[in-house]
């Protein structure tokens, strides 16, 4: 995998950084950076030359910040570019005065359109709309019976029949229309942008319905042939805009760019998850940063929502902030955030982490972890709430239990007393707050911030945050001693 | 163990986040829900009119100029690097990828081109297709040969299956299809009408079901029955999530237990992917051994050039194209075709 932008161009930054203002040459080497990033996020050849113009002239000739490194502010011109062409005409849903509004859905095979169908419906009714849905693929076996399943699911209506699908979407408007709902969604078959015979199709339904908005479903994962397909279904229909899915995909998602930059129209929903409520406004600036690999702490949390306890969670944070978190504790938020995925795939998505910190957890393997559940596990419930009474037979017992040698109990051992330290002294530092609860406010209210701001800014008050917490451990120490241990892994890819 | 500090961090962090937004949600929510829909009840009864249509050839000839001129190319020796940015793009706009494209180009520029561009190209490409493409259709004696399928969502596996049924059958053999997609609405259906179409047995279950199940009592009747082959669904699964590989890797397991055997597994690939299928080949190699690609989608304008990386990087090999809709648009992959059609030769 490529490093991250910023790391790249922080590489480069050392020679810039002693002029006053950056020079061509400068320019064009930290645009060459740039844009084999855009290409490796799957931006499209064409946008990302277009894209790197309007960054040049962004760029060239302004003075360097003199709070920002060169390389810093090469990103953030490059973010804002990116949220300007991402957000720049956003639409606003409005509904037809006189009912029903009606939704088309197109798109390539596979790209979700019938899943789409389903959560912009339940999307429509949490706005207290009563949703219809048509379900006009009758190309695809067993896609009408898809959508009556999801449909179900979110307790909407679906009209379908056998004839053929123009016939359906028109009947499909009627029967809404008769039924009194005010939203109509029609899916539609997937189809080839130059398969001409189902272009027409897909057109003859929009003439038959005449829809208020057309939606094209693209896919996060495409490649370069997105602005094809764009291109293609604009010209063929009037697209209103476009709905994204597969956002919760490790893509970084250069499809939305390139679709956005042949189109000119804006992206309107996203949809981050298998499940149906996994379905939302689309967000220029989460959408930018994750283009760029910056890390993207909102859709962290939102995962992080998705799949931990937050009960479990909220709970042994609080413990930790006062101090008398346990192993057991300890245990469980390990539990918590490995539902999450991979540690390097979390460690991507978070800002402000050091490169060191971030190759040490993809370098971390499942045995490694299952080692540390282990070794918590041999202990008795005693031992677990007060690691102190973990006397020299008690490490041996311990070491056997889990299959696992002395020198890796005292480890963990170690590095949780470290780590408890540690936390309360993060729990401590803030008297003006009451408890434990003091930090993780700040923290917290440093992640609420961001939503509204411009994401650089917030990214960077997090990040010092983290960084912050960082300089408090001890970890240079403990990776010294596992080097001479010789238990380092060699680094991995996974 | 600098993992105990990693989680910690990332646990207060998120832990802190969760209830501050749980707390505002409660208080807030409310109104945020109101606020939300951006919905000024304006009149959109002005309804966007649909505009001329380009011709199908129109569309094409602009995607494919780029491709004329590097065959036009015409020198010989080493190249200038003006004919390297012909070939770059080229190889990029194919999804070929930044990292692989580099290394063609610096074996071009090494090299030269004695034969003219276009064919130093070809054989610089092809090179990187040499894998075994066998597919292996026996099992061990009194084994069930089981044929696994996965992907991530929307690529086209239950469709491929289907399509390969066909073939199989077209061959002579029997097939029982495992309709392992528990999880996606009506998945189990769709396979059923292949079934159907295809004169193959179907085991099926009800949607939520354990996928391993499903599977291991397809095995069973597969082998009751005096089935030839299995070929075994599975549900659509991001490659980014580590639950989900897991359950993959132990359908697998289940799979590959008596009386079954599995002597294929094929990652399915939707030609219009980009970088990320490099990524998805790495996890599902990993979780599930795959030892073949299924290329779907190569009908339409993706040229799916991101298989070159795989096959370099991973030593995976395309087995299988799909190129269309009907039954028998599935055939075997002929890597001199592919390259051709990359550089549209």
């Amino acid at each position: 995998m490529f490093d991250a932008l910023s790391e790249r161009l922080e590489r480069i930054s050392g020679s810039l950084r002693s002029r006053g203002r950056l020079s061509d040459s400068d320019l064009d080497e930290a645009l060459g950076e740039v844009r084999s990033a855009l290409l490796e996020a799957d931006v499209e050849l064409g946008v990302v030359r277009a894209f790197l113009e309007a960054v040049r002239e962004r760029l060239s000739g302004e003075q360097l910040s003199q709070s920002l490194s060169p390389g810093q502010q090469v990103i953030k011109a490059v973010h804002e570019q990116l949220v300007e062409v991402l957000g720049s005409s956003a639409l606003k849903v409005t509904y037809a005065s006189k009912p029903p509004t009606v939704i088309l859905l197109a798109g390539l095979q596979g790209a979700g359109k019938t899943t789409a169908a389903a959560k912009l419906a339940l999307w429509f009714k949490q706005q207290g709309r009563q949703p219809f849905l048509v379900a006009a693929d009758l190309q695809r076996p067993a896609a009408v019976e898809q959508l009556r399943v999801l449909a179900g699911q979110i307790g909407v209506d679906v009209y379908s029949d056998a004839s053929d699908p123009v016939k359906v979407a028109k009947k499909g408007v009627a029967e809404a229309t008769r039924l009194g709902r005010d939203v109509v969604i029609v899916d539609t078959a997937g189809r080839l942008a130059i398969d001409d015979a189902l272009m027409r199709e897909v057109r003859a339904i929009s003439k038959e319905t005449s829809p208020h908005y057309t939606f094209l479903v693209i896919d996060a994962v495409t490649g370069q042939d997105a602005v094809h397909t764009a291109k293609a279904f604009n010209e063929t229909l009037a697209l209103s805009g476009m709905i994204v899915t597969k956002l919760d995909y490790d893509a970084r998602g250069g499809a939305v760019l390139s679709a956005r930059g042949v189109v000119g129209r804006p992206v309107v929903f996203a949809s981050t998850g298998e499940k149906l409520a996994d379905f939302d406004l689309f967000h220029p600036d989460r959408m930018a940063s994750r283009i760029l690999g910056m890390g993207d702490v909102m859709s962290l949390i939102e995962q992080a929502e998705r799949t931990m306890d937050p009960d479990v969670v909220a709970e042994s944070a609080g413990r930790m902030m006062s101090g008398t978190f346990t192993l057991d504790d300890f245990m469980s938020q390990l539990n918590q955030v490995r539902k999450m995925g991979s540690l390097g795939g979390i460690m991507k998505m978070m800002p402000g982490v050091t490169k060191e910190m971030r190759s040490a957890a993809a370098n971390v393997d499942e045995g490694q972890l299952n080692k540390i559940e282990a070794i918590v596990n041999s202990m008795t419930k005693r031992e677990r709430r007060e690691p102190v009474i973990i006397d020299g037979s008690r490490r041996t017992r311990i070491a056997k239990g889990s299959g696992t040698s002395v020198s890796a109990v005292n480890q963990l051992l170690k590095q949780f007393g470290e780590m408890k330290k540690m936390m309360r002294q993060m729990g401590g530092s803030q008297p003006s707050m009451p408890g434990p609860m003091g930090k993780m406010a700040s923290l917290a209210a440093r992640a609420q911030a961001q939503r509204s701001e411009a994401v650089p800014a917030g990214f960077e008050s997090l990040a010092a945050g983290m960084k912050a917490g960082a300089a408090q451990r001890p970890s240079g120490g403990s990776k010294n001693k596992k080097k001479k241990g010789g238990r380092v892994t060699p680094p991995k890819q996974r | 163990m600098i993992v105990v500090i990693i989680v910690a961090a990332l646990v207060v962090l998120l832990g802190a986040v969760l209830v501050v937004r749980r707390q505002s949600r409660r208080s807030v929510a409310p109104q945020l829900r109101a606020a939300m829909p951006e919905v000024l009840v304006r009149d959109v009864s002005a309804r966007p009119s649909l505009g001329d249509v380009a011709t199908l050839e129109r569309r094409l000839s602009s995607s494919r100029s780029i491709f004329d001129r590097v065959r036009s190319i015409s020198g010989v020796g080493s190249l200038s690097e003006d004919q390297l940015a012909v070939v770059e793009e080229v190889l990029l706009r194919s999804d070929v990828g930044v990292t692989t494209t580099n290394e063609i180009l610096s074996d071009l520029r090494e090299n030269g081109a004695p034969e003219g561009v276009a064919n130093s190209l070809r054989d610089s490409l092809l090179s990187s297709l040499r894998a075994d493409r066998s597919v292996r259709l026996t099992a061990s004696e009194g084994r069930v040969p089981v044929w696994l399928f996965v992907g991530v969502n929307g690529v086209g596996k239950t469709t491929s299956i289907g399509k390969l049924a066909q073939r199989h059958v077209n061959e002579g053999r029997s097939v029982t299809l495992a309709a392992g997609d528990t999880f996606r609405a009506a998945a189990a259906e769709q396979l059923e009408q292949w079934a159907k179409r295809t004169g193959s047995d179907i085991v099926r279950a009800n949607e939520g079901a354990d996928p391993g199940s499903v599977v291991h009592d397809a095995l069973g009747r597969a082998q009751a029955r005096g089935s030839d082959i299995v070929l075994a669904d599975t549900a659509g699964r991001r490659s980014n999530s580590t639950n989900l590989l897991d359950e993959l890797a132990k359908i697998r397991r289940v799979a590959d237990r008596e009386p079954g055997e599995v002597v294929e597994t094929f990652m399915v690939l939707d030609a219009t992917t980009g970088q990320n299928a490099l990524n998805q080949a790495r996890e599902f190699l990993a979780a599930a051994s795959v030892t073949g690609i299924v290329l779907t989608k190569l009908d339409g304008t993706a040229r799916g050039g991101i298989v070159i990386a795989i096959e370099r990087e991973l030593g995976i090999a395309v087995k299988y194209v799909g190129i269309g809709e009907g039954v028998d648009d599935l055939i075997v992959f002929d890597p001199q075709n592919f390259v051709d059609s990359l550089l549209d030769a």
